[in-house]
């Protein structure tokens, strides 16, 4: 992204005239067009929120007929740099977007209820959203305390077997034995061993993220190389500080790879404990749906997973581009 | 201006257990380090020079023998004694004054010591990146980083480990002046560590030219020539013959 801002910068700089954005043109005139065809062509079948679709998309092409003439001014051409990028991508999507709508609502190849027009998805998201809504709030409120806890108690607990002989002789053989256990084997004992079905998560989705976080805590704090600590030793250093202010950070890459890995594995027990015992959160919401056959819903709550979990990943890139903006060539996400 | 420290090192021998064998590196090492002396080390490569001044500095205790400052004999480390390492070793989450301020940071007197951290970095000829970051910075650039890291602390026995190593040699001399220089200022007992017999002799009082692995001391040379050196002078130029001739390389200069 840097890369093409900079070059974008270059250009600019160059000749005051904006380059054209011919892609942008294109979509938006695509994005007409597919509300045109979802308006004026009847659908196969009694669907609703046809019209709000077509709606949508006009939206879509407005906004992008919008960005094109933006675009055209040099000045803030360079701003809108990001957009013109997805240029293609606004293009397939309205095309993407044409041919469900085409096969699903228009002509009704695809057999139902299994496959789910446009409308339909669109119409979960207008009439069942408070449902849809409270599923995501608890859905996060479940899993962010646990995986927080988790990832806390790991970070700790990987530092000081990283650090104390003592407790890497006794706590190696264990997390050997028992962190490669998928957490939701646990599953049977935790909601025998909790009284509520929530407690039981929370441990479970903290044990999914402890033992990633713990692993990479640790063999970043072992792996950090003895010449830092002999430069802070003959400064003065104190044991607390060669903990603190080069073990840490020095491990820091290597924990946030835990830490990755640990959302991940706190997210998949998650949709497992809300699909088995938890009576609310998005895998409920799945569950339930299917029950119904209202595969509309479920796909709507599949793509709302999809967008919290990669809001959270996201989140944690930010963040680990924040704190270790020090090293060089991270990878983007 | 501090007081030099003197370091005394009697029948210092040392040797590291590589796979299982035992590697002797230092032999019955003896000298002794006046207050405010400048002394380089001066021999082949990985007869053991870093893992003398390693001895010095408190990093690790000797196999056998003794290493005394000012009559104390050194158990740990301090940092009065400090060490520029051959490898800079600058931690690369910190920024350029973030690693100068470490010793300050470590020992709790960051407040205290704020201007000495910018009047060194400006010594090295680094104020103006002392925001930038480790992979930022050029090598020499680096060294200088950890020279100035090292000069913070006020040491009382500096040591340097091959410090302008990574030097072009334009900088390199304008740098040799400058450790020379600070050296006349503050006042603390070098031991210098070097490949570069020109560079000993323009800076030392003294040259100890060590053996092949395990080092002994095979000479200990006074150079009396008066700073500022030449390096045309005819004293130096006779000395540098020696010490070649000492180290097997007469013909070869
Ligand atoms: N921690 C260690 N464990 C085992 N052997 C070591 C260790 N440190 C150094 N040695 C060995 O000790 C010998 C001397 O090493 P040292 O680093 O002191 O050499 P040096 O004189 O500084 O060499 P150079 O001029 O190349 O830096 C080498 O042969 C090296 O292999
Ligand atoms: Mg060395």
């Amino acid at each position: 992204m840097s890369a093409t801002v900079l070059s974008a910068g270059i250009a600019g700089s160059r000749s005051r005239a904006a380059p054209a954005w011919p892609v942008g043109w294109i979509a938006a005139v695509a994005w007409f067009g597919i509300a045109a065809l979802i308006m004026v062509w009847p659908d196969a079948d009694d669907l609703g929120r046809t019209p709000l679709l077509a709606a949508v998309a006009t939206g879509f092409g407005g906004v992008i007929l919008l960005l094109a003439l933006l675009s055209t001014s040099p000045r803030l051409a360079p701003r809108l740099e990001p957009f013109r990028a997805a240029g293609p991508w606004l293009l397939v999507l309205a095309l993407a977007l044409g041919a469900w709508e085409l096969v699903t609502a228009k002509l009704d190849l695809l057999p139902r209820p299994f496959f789910v027009a446009p409308q339909s998805l669109l119409e979960v998201f207008t009439d069942d959203w408070p449902r849809l809504s409270d599923s995501v709030w608890n859905s996060l409120l479940l899993v962010l305390p646990g995986y927080a806890l988790g990832a806390a108690i790991g970070f700790l607990f990987g530092i000081a077997m990283g650090w104390s002989r003592l407790v890497g002789y006794w706590a190696h053989p264990v997390v050997r034995l028992i962190g490669p256990l998928p957490a939701t084997a646990w599953l049977p004992i935790a909601f025998f061993a909790f009284s509520s079905s929530h407690g039981a998560s929370t441990f479970l989705i903290a044990l999914a993220s402890f033992f990633p976080v713990t692993v990479l805590t640790w063999s970043g704090v072992s792996s950090v190389s003895k010449a830092y600590y002999d430069v802070a030793r003959t400064m003065g250093a104190s044991p607390w500080f060669l903990v603190r202010k080069v073990a840490v950070p020095a491990a820091m890459p290597s924990v946030f790879v835990g830490l990755f890995m640990g959302l991940g594995a706190s997210f998949s027990v998650l949709v497992v404990a809300e699909m088995m015992g938890v009576k609310s959160g998005l895998g409920w919401y799945m569950q339930w749906a299917q029950g119904w056959a209202a595969y509309a819903n479920m796909y709507a709550a599949l793509l709302v997973m999809a967008l919290m979990c990669s809001g959270a990943v996201t989140l944690l890139f930010y963040l680990r581009d924040r704190l270790l903006s020090w090293q060089k060539g991270l990878v983007r996400w | 201006m501090v007081n030099g420290a003197r370091l005394e090192v009697r029948g210092v021998s040392h040797a590291f257990t590589l796979e299982k064998r035992l590697l002797p590196v230092l032999e019955a090492i003896d000298f002794t380090a006046e207050p405010g002396e400048f002394v380089a080390l001066l021999g082949p490569s990985g007869c053991g020079k870093s893992t003398l001044l390693r001895l010095a500095a408190g990093l690790e205790p000797p196999t056998t023998g003794q290493l005394l400052v000012d009559g104390a004999e050194i158990s740990g480390t301090d940092p009065s004694r400090t060490i520029m390492f051959q490898d800079p070793t600058l931690f690369p989450w910190r920024t350029v004054r973030g690693n100068a301020q470490l010793g300050p940071e470590a020992r709790g007197t960051l407040r205290a010591d704020a201007g000495r951290i910018d009047e060194v970095l400006s010594l090295v000829g680094l104020a103006s990146f002392a925001d930038a970051l480790p992979h930022q910075l050029s090598g020499g650039m680096a060294q200088r980083a950890a020279l100035a890291r090292a000069l913070v602390n006020q040491p009382r026995l500096l040591m340097l480990d091959e410090p302008l190593g990574k030097l072009d040699s334009l900088t390199r001399l304008a740098m040799q002046k400058e450790l020379v220089a600070l050296w006349e200022r503050e006042g603390f007992t070098a031991l210098l560590v070097t490949h570069d017999v020109e560079e000993a002799l323009l800076l030392a009082d003294r040259v100890l030219v060590l053996s092949d692995r395990p080092a002994r001391i095979r000479a200990d040379i006074r150079v009396g020539q008066p700073r500022p050196r030449r390096r045309d002078d005819p004293g130096l130029v006779a000395l540098r013959e020696e010490i070649l001739g000492l180290l097997g390389m007469a013909e070869a200069a």
